[in-house]
């Protein structure tokens, strides 16, 4: 018997910072490889921007049925009126049942859009996609991360963002997916908003959703000198990635990008190391589902204690120092 | 100038939340609401922008039962002039928020639709991106920075995004979503909670509206997420490290 869900369409946005593939991507990929592993449908994925070629040739060896190129001047930037308006043809045109995409700020700005222009609803941050019966049954977590809700979702087009903590790296196939360019019509796009500039702080370390190591500073830094020293210094000795609490990102010691949270990244390496951090619920909905959690606060009843696996009760400024020089040492 | 406000009603910010033994909701017994925090910070940017500007009308809208007035009162009571609450009693998915909130939009005609980013109980971050692409106006969302000069037919917006910040111009009409640092909102006074109790609140329906605000989204179920548990307490570096080398190996 054929599965009722075997004509499963999905098709993945890719995410990509000018030209180089953003890993998150990959778990979306893996989430499509498993739903059309157990339904016997297939995906798509859909590249937008300028200059696009290699980004579209990293992910030629994942068992895409085709991966869809839409390359033009007009997307250089990412403004989401217009990527919203390729990504609904294209849903419509490639005949799409599912669109996918990594949970960011990058798809969270996108995505919802696009799903209005093709009146479909929407889930955002999924953890797990279930085929039940001729439908699908999905989680996702809600209230800072402390409620996981099982819900359906009606309509004959499905949009979600996935967790990338939640799934793991897709399987590679030998043959490479043929690549179909798209045509872009820069006439019909509206210009409603304008790109003007943007700012980024190179730090020349991993990403914290990317990293195998994070290490975040809280309140307990007092300034830019000392988090860079501490918090960066501790990061650079074991290869890792360098996070924040809000209230360093409020004070303007670090930059929004480092905020881990709620309104923040969401990252679940192998090991976070919380220095001087409190643990409030909005700052563990970003970093609880770490595989080690390790806790420096000089407040024995700080509540990063209650899911911490290794707690110490010190002081960062002293600590700190002596955990960095010792890791140089075996 | 009009400005729209969309104020939602969630569990206040610091509540510990629980699922209910049926697993169908949360517990809200003795559960305090307050305004979606990230609407609040809509709400007072949008009070500075009418005390820049002058000429400024702030209209908060509020979707769901009757206690939404509660919130519609504490918006009047920051400053918003007038509020608006669209009754509907069933739960309700982002899209049809947005279809609801460009109905309202379509009565209303504001110049600019200021509204949170996220929902801190739902966390859909998607109510506002799917309002602007129903009525096909532009959208600066997750902005913490927004300058608006009088006359401009623009908004000029900054970005908060994975990497950095960004700046776009906006046309007006427009949707902005806040991010947290957009602002602090201030503190309802006295004054200002008796100055509420004479605004106008008017009521209406989505038939009134004209709406189908069927949601597409059905909860089966909630349960908690998985608790950690408390690990174990190292007394000195030396330990912390022989731990992560040789217990956790993630080093
Ligand atoms: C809607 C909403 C969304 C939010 N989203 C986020 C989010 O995404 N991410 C986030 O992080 N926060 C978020 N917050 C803020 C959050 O509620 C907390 O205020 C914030 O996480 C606190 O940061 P902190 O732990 O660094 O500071 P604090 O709570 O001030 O804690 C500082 C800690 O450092 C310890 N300490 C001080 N000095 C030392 C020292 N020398 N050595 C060792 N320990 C020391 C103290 O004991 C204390 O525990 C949000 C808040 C709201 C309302
Ligand atoms: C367990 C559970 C899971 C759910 N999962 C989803 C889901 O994944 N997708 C989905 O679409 N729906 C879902 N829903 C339905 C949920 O009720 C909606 O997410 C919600 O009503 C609208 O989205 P939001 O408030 O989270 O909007 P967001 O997009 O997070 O909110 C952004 C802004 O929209 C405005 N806003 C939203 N609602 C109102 C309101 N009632 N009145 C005034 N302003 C408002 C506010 O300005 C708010 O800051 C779920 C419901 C439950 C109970």
């Amino acid at each position: 018997m054929t599965n009722p869900l075997s004509s499963t369409k999905i098709l993945i946005v890719a995410e990509h910072d000018r030209g180089h593939l953003k890993l998150a991507t990959l778990a979306a990929v893996c989430c499509a490889q498993q739903v059309c592993q157990a339904t016997g449908g297939a995906f798509e994925i859909l590249v937008l921007g300028e200059q696009v070629a290699d980004v579209v040739s990293s992910l030629a060896p994942y068992g895409a049925a085709v991966v869809l190129k839409a390359d033009h001047s007009s997307l250089l930037n990412p403004v989401a009126d217009q990527y919203a308006q390729v990504i609904s043809k294209v849903v419509k045109d490639r005949g799409a049942t599912m669109v996918a995409a990594a949970a960011s700020t990058f798809s969270k700005d996108v995505l919802p859009r696009a799903a209005a222009l093709v009146d479909a609803g929407m889930l955002g941050d999924v953890v797990s996609v279930t085929p039940d019966g001729d439908d699908f049954t999905f989680e996702r977590v809600m209230f800072a991360g402390n409620v996981i809700a099982t819900v359906k979702l009606d309509g004959p087009l499905k949009v979600l963002t996935v967790r990338s903590s939640a799934f793991s790296v897709p399987t590679k196939v030998d043959a490479a997916s043929p690549v179909i360019d798209v045509s872009v019509d820069s006439s019909s796009q509206s210009g409603l908003t304008t790109f003007v500039s943007r700012e980024e702080k190179p730090s020349g370390r991993p990403d914290a959703t990317e990293a195998r190591i994070v290490v975040s500073g809280g309140r307990a830094l007092k300034n830019s000198e000392d988090f860079e020293r501490l918090v960066g210094g501790l990061a650079d000795k074991l290869g890792a990635a360098v996070g924040s609490s809000r209230a360093l990102v409020d004070s303007g010691i670090t930059s929004n990008t480092l905020q881990i949270g709620q309104t923040g990244k969401v990252v679940a390496p192998d090991l976070y190391i919380g220095l001087g951090i409190s643990g409030a619920i909005q700052h563990l909905a970003g970093m609880k589902d770490s595989k080690v959690i390790v806790a420096v606060n000089q407040d024995s009843d700080a509540p990063i204690f209650e899911i911490a696996d290794y707690g110490l009760v010190a002081d960062v400024y002293q600590v700190v120092p002596e955990l960095i020089g010792k890791l140089g040492q075996k | 100038m009009k400005i729209l406000v969309p104020l939602k009603r969630v569990p206040d910010y610091d509540t510990k939340i629980r699922v209910n033994a049926a697993g169908s909701g949360i517990e809200t017994d003795g559960v305090k609401y307050s305004i979606n925090p990230f609407d609040a910070i809509a709400l007072e940017e949008a009070i500075r922008l009418r005390e820049g500007l002058g000429d400024v009308e702030i209209v908060a809208v509020s979707i769901g039962t009757e206690e939404c007035q509660e919130q519609l009162r504490a918006g009047m009571a920051m400053g918003a002039d007038r509020a608006l609450l669209v009754r509907h009693d069933a739960s309700l998915d982002s899209l049809a928020v947005a279809k609801i909130l460009a109905a309202v939009y379509r009565r209303e005609q504001p110049n600019l639709v200021l509204m949170g980013k996220q929902a801190i109980d739902d966390d859909a971050n998607q109510a506002g991106q799917m309002l602007a692409a129903l009525l096909g106006i532009g959208q600066a969302t997750f902005i913490s920075k927004l300058e608006l000069p009088k006359d401009a037919k623009q908004v000029v917006c900054c970005r908060e995004t994975d990497a950095g910040l960004e700046t776009v111009s906006v046309q007006l009409p427009a949707v902005i979503t806040a991010d947290l640092r957009l602002n602090e909102p201030r503190y309802v006074t006295a004054l200002g909670i008796m100055k509420a109790k004479k605004k106008p609140l008017e009521e209406m329906t989505t038939a009134d509206l004209g709406v189908d605000a069927t949601s597409r989204t059905r909860v089966l179920s909630l349960r908690m997420a998985p608790q950690r548990k408390a690990g174990v307490r190292v007394k000195s570096v030396d330990e912390l490290l022989q731990k992560l080398r040789e217990e956790a190996r993630v080093i």
